[in-house]
């Protein structure tokens, strides 16, 4: 960890104000990924910016019917709240199935989505990788990479989106709400929020230099059931081999994404629009573009496996 | 004293305090977090500097130059050694690897610098400036390309001159015409010890004289490994280690965090203090090699063996050990015709060395597995094929029993508290929703290996009792069984008696390895306590033959005698140590246990999560139910992970494993670990020590990952050779979901 300033904000325009003043600054959270990065200097911050004064940690009714979660309620929270457990069940069951239940006290709704990816050449600093460097070179082709993503891949890297929230909230078409140095808002839909690598794998988010998060709403309810299915090599504290995130209809339609598989939380309307010809149909055609390597092909026979079981328990 | 005919009957045969469900006396201080682990010991010198270790980032080659200035200058440094400046070290006993000095690399993540700075972030951020170039060579990492040349290679466990081919009868001519045989091959991958705490050291010189405060399992190799990568005289090393975060091997051998503390500290001129960060735990200390074993079963069709072959490949650097994955083998079962042996790849990957049942953790992995798919060649339920094909005598030489042997009662009592009647012998046969349900078993032979042990052991005017052995606890409860011990002996309560431990000062003891600490240290502390007693018995003027040490008093005759009075006089001490005759060389000792397990295997995706288990375990005498049951759960989830989830990934263009923190390498945690049930049988080994007790550390772990591996096959019907079990190994050949 390389030495840094430090300073708390007190209102989201302060916070983002600081940290566009500031070449190298970041804003800080929960930390619980940010933290584990300095210390291996895989991100050197000049600057930190702490946001957890800020007023952004309720959940509260939109007007139509929705729910807007501030940046700063935790995941325990989240995953605790009444009508998040009623009304989006995916959500809450994707939360609890990531991490610890001391991280999930800790890390917050929008420090989740902005988790760096766990590609093991991503945290060893001794050996190239295009996230960490652009241009040096990407370790996992050829190296090991069983964990790592088989679709929306590149040349330049294939590191997988490892989060179960994302997969959730891209799930139920939520939308991320932020501000900018000029203190403008936007929203910007999940599906957009996060970058394929391409030829450029550093930027993973669409988020510009010193944007700030301040919420994530969720539409009106979809009704139907709500499926998440983590697997994983151990029953708790492990990042996903493959997840299924889903929200199935009586009649067999619904939606559905995948996580773990690649980049960003996988959702292919098309392959949705086959679900009620089974999980076979959905996932040759949301894998359709697949380019695993030899040693993660299995998670598209995981994935389609992993769906079977999610409609055989939705249809219970 | 010399143990060289099996014990009579002795004061420990009273079993008021030893056999008894003693709770960890040092459990208050671990509660509390107050028991002070090495790296956390600010108390004991002041002025600690910290030290950060810089690790080669080649597997193999030669270092050209190693630039420090930037990090000389960096915030904080107080100094910087790089292994330039130093010789090679000259490896410990039983070691292998350079742990610093010298331009030559021999494996990834090889010490080749220290950065010494005020603190801790100062000294990793200044290591990030240490530039070293490199002049990378081609090295060696994947075992089973090199096994076609592996050497036929000696148990390092049976002695410098023993024999390399364990061959009775004409195997080639008995499994070729064996009616039914099997021929498989098993992979086990290498695995990491993983402990908690990792390995840390304080080292402060004093002129020439060296303290270390470190976290070891072995004080006295800990002593003497500093002696001899130091070049001075062992008198001038103190060591102290009270509490260790667990070792499970990879704390038996001195590592470079104490050798980096000791050259560091000489350097700057003040205490240093070095641990090992994780991924330098797994890429440059040592770990548990792969194996590559091969294994023939020959049998007649009532289900006798009359064949077993079983030759295991692994690996090690340049003139190390093998995994001596065989000796189980060797002792198990009884067979007419035997062809048993090792062979080494040289390898450029870290340092191969023990690990928790070293040789037998991955032997049975391959030799039970083999055992249960020959008993479903022969259509023979597989508790009662291993029952069938007991030995009371050592195959190899009719003549010698082994001192106590009761496996076929653990399989047994394993059988019939477990339900095994209630498994369904086809696979897949048993439904729970969307689970498979198997049912899977193993046996587990350990050797009983015995090392010579002492202790002193003080009387105080106050009646207390000190006893003082450079024994350790790791997390095993020697501090208790020391003082059940001590207390037995002495006729006083466990509060009476203090133990101290892990001090170079105090007379050698046995150690943590091997399993044999329990047994031997005792043992050490018996013969300490017998000379107390005598020396209690003269103070007092009674006769040492008949007095009864008994509720904090001395009897003789018709005289009781406060204890305390032999001491009002002055502290009275008796130091003495165990030393064995030749009774595991005309008897084999061993632990014996028969493990079983119920697993789920999820229909859908092919995970895997184990139901329940039970181990049922022949380890002599226990000496304390609780900290010796503690021992074999402990070691059974080790088994777990060994099953379904630990392997240490290599990537073969870098030489180094991948997967080098716990984020990576993943361990069972308590959600994989639902119900554990342990049965031990109360059968005292006269013939191992004066305590009869026998190993326990490792027994536990013996057969488990076998067990479970069994009962994957029961489910799925899927037989998976190569460990771990993860999905992917049997998730395509699973019935296709409807």
């Amino acid at each position: 960890m390389i030495p840094f300033t430090y300073e708390k904000a007190d209102s989201p325009a302060a916070a983002v104000a600081a940290v566009t003043a500031t070449p190298g600054a970041k804003f800080i959270a929960g930390g619980t990924n940010l933290l584990d990065l300095m210390k291996f200097q895989i991100e050197t911050p000049t600057h930190l910016v702490d946001i957890r004064d800020l007023p952004l940690t309720t959940i509260n009714d939109t007007g139509d019917g929705g729910l807007r979660i501030g940046a700063l309620v935790t995941n325990t929270e989240l995953a605790s709240h009444p009508r998040v457990k009623r009304d989006y069940g995916v959500l809450s069951r994707a939360i609890v199935a990531g991490a610890t239940g001391q991280i999930r006290n800790k890390a917050s709704v929008g420090g989740n989505l902005l988790q760096r990816n766990r590609c093991p050449y991503f945290y060893n600093t001794d050996l190239p990788c295009n996230k960490r460097v652009p241009g040096s070179g990407c370790s996992a082709l050829g190296g090991i990479s069983r964990s790592l993503a088989v679709i929306g891949t590149s040349e330049s890297c294939i590191a997988q989106n490892p989060g179960d929230m994302a997969v959730a909230l891209t799930v139920l078409d939520a939308m991320v709400e932020t501000i900018d140095a000029a203190g403008r808002t936007r929203t910007i839909a999940i599906a957009d929020f996060f970058r394929l690598p391409g030829d450029t794998p550093e930027t993973e988010f669409a988020l510009q230099p010193g944007e700030l998060i301040t919420s994530v709403t969720l539409p009106p309810p979809l009704g139907g059931t709500h499926h998440y299915h983590k697997v994983r090599d151990r029953a708790s504290y492990a990042f996903a081999i493959v997840s299924v995130a889903a929200v199935l209809n009586k009649d067999g339609t619904g939606r559905v994404a995948f996580g773990s598989v690649a980049p960003k939380p996988w959702r292919i309307k098309a392959a949705e629009a086959v679900l009620p010809a089974g999980p076979a149909a959905v996932v040759s055609t949301a894998f359709k573009e697949a380019k695993p390597r030899e040693d993660n092909a299995f998670k598209i026979l995981l994935a389609e496996r992993t769906l079977a079981l999610v409609i055989a328990k939705g249809s219970a | 004293m010399d143990f060289t005919t099996p014990s009579g009957q002795n004061p420990i045969d009273r079993l008021k305090i030893v056999g008894r469900p003693v709770t960890r006396i040092d459990g208050p201080l671990k509660v509390t977090g107050t028991a002070p682990y090495a790296y956390e010991r600010h108390d004991v010198i002041p002025n600690q500097a910290y030290g950060y270790v810089v690790g080669a980032t080649i597997a193999k080659g030669r270092i050209v130059r190693i630039d420090t200035g930037a990090a000389k200058a960096a915030s904080g440094v107080i100094g910087v050694i790089t292994t330039l400046e130093y010789k090679p070290a000259a490896p410990p006993q039983r070691q292998t690897a350079n742990l610093f000095g010298g331009a030559e690399v021999a494996h990834y993540h090889q010490a080749v610098a220290l950065v010494v700075a005020k603190t801790f972030e100062e000294a990793r951020a200044a290591a990030h400036l240490v530039k070293v170039d490199y002049q990378a060579a081609p090295g060696k990492y994947d075992l089973a390309g090199e096994a076609s040349g592996a050497k036929p290679s000696a148990d390092p466990n049976e002695g410098q001159d023993a024999e390399i081919f364990d061959r009775v009868g004409d195997f080639d001519a008995a499994f070729a015409a064996a009616p039914v045989k099997l021929d498989e091959t098993y992979t086990t991958p290498c695995e990491t010890h993983a402990m908690m705490e990792p390995h840390a050291s304080i080292a402060a010189w004093n002129g020439d004289k060296l303290t270390v405060w470190t976290s070891s399992q072995m004080i006295n190799w800990a002593k003497a490994g500093l002696a001899k990568t130091l070049g001075i005289p062992a008198e001038n090393v103190r060591v102290q280690s009270p509490f260790i975060g667990g070792g499970f091997g990879g704390k038996l051998y001195l590592r470079a965090d104490a050798l980096l503390a000791a050259l560091g500290a000489k350097a700057v001129g003040q205490p240093v203090k070095v641990t090992l960060q994780r991924p330098l735990i797994i890429n440059n200390g040592t770990h548990r090699s792969a194996t590559i074993q091969r294994i023939r079963l020959g049998a007649a069709p009532d289900g006798r063996l009359t064949t077993i072959g079983h030759v295991s490949v692994s690996g090690n650097l340049p003139g190390g050990m093998p995994e001596p994955a065989v000796g189980q083998t060797k002792l198990l079962y009884a067979a007419p015709n035997r062809e048993i042996y090792l062979k080494l790849a040289a390898l450029d990957l870290g340092e191969a060395n023990d690990m928790r049942a070293p040789g037998e953790a991955p032997g049975l992995m391959a030799l039970e597995m083999a055992m249960d798919e020959m008993a479903e060649k022969l259509g023979i339920d597989p508790v009662e094929f291993r029952i069938l094909n007991d030995t009371q005598t050592d195959p190899r030489d009719p003549q010698r029993r082994f001192s106590e042997r009761h496996l076929v009662e653990c399989l047994r009592t394993g059988a019939d508290r477990f339900g095994w009647s209630r498994r369904n012998g086809t696979p897949g046969a048993i439904r729970d929703g969307k689970w498979i349900v198997g049912m899977g078993m193993a046996a587990g032979l350990r050797l009983n290996l015995l090392m010579p042990s002492a202790a002193r052991i003080r009387l105080d005017r106050d009646g207390r009792l000190t006893v003082e052995t450079d024994m350790t606890d790791i997390g095993t409860g020697a501090y208790t069984i020391l003082a059940q011990t001590a207390a037995e002996m002495m006729g006083v309560p466990v509060e009476a008696v203090t133990v101290i431990l892990g001090d170079s000062a105090s007379p050698v003891s046995a150690g943590s390895g091997g399993q044999w600490g329990a047994n031997t240290s005792t043992s050490g502390l018996y013969a300490a306590c017998l000379k107390l007693r005598g020396a209690v018995s003269a103070r007092l003027g009674l006769n040492a033959e008949d007095a009864e040490f008994a509720d904090g008093k001395v009897r003789s005759g018709n005289r009781s005698i406060p204890l305390a009075e032999a001491a009002k006089d002055g502290p009275l001490t008796g130091e003495d140590g165990i030393r064995f005759g030749d009774l595991d060389k005309r008897y084999v000792q061993a632990s014996f246990a028969a493990q079983f397990a119920e697993v789920g295997v999820d229909s859908f995706t092919g995970e895997v999560r184990v139901r329940r288990m039970l181990a049922v375990v022949d380890a002599g005498r226990v000496l304390n139910p609780v900290t010796a049951r503690s021992q074999v759960i402990g070691a059974m989830t080790m088994g777990v992970g060994a099953a379904l989830m630990e392997a240490l990934a290599i990537d073969m263009r870098h030489g180094c494993f991948v997967n080098h923190d716990l984020g990576g390498y993943e361990v069972p945690v308590h959600a994989d670990i639902p119900h554990q049930d342990v049965i031990f049988l109360d059968h005292p080994d006269a013939i191992s020590s004066p305590m009869k007790a026998k190993g326990i550390g490792e027994i536990g772990l013996c057969g488990v990952a076998a067990a479970v591996a069994n009962a994957v096959y029961n489910a799925t019907g899927v037989r998976v050779r190569d460990y771990p079990i993860t999905l992917e190994k049997h998730l395509a050949k699973l019935p296709r979901i409807a």
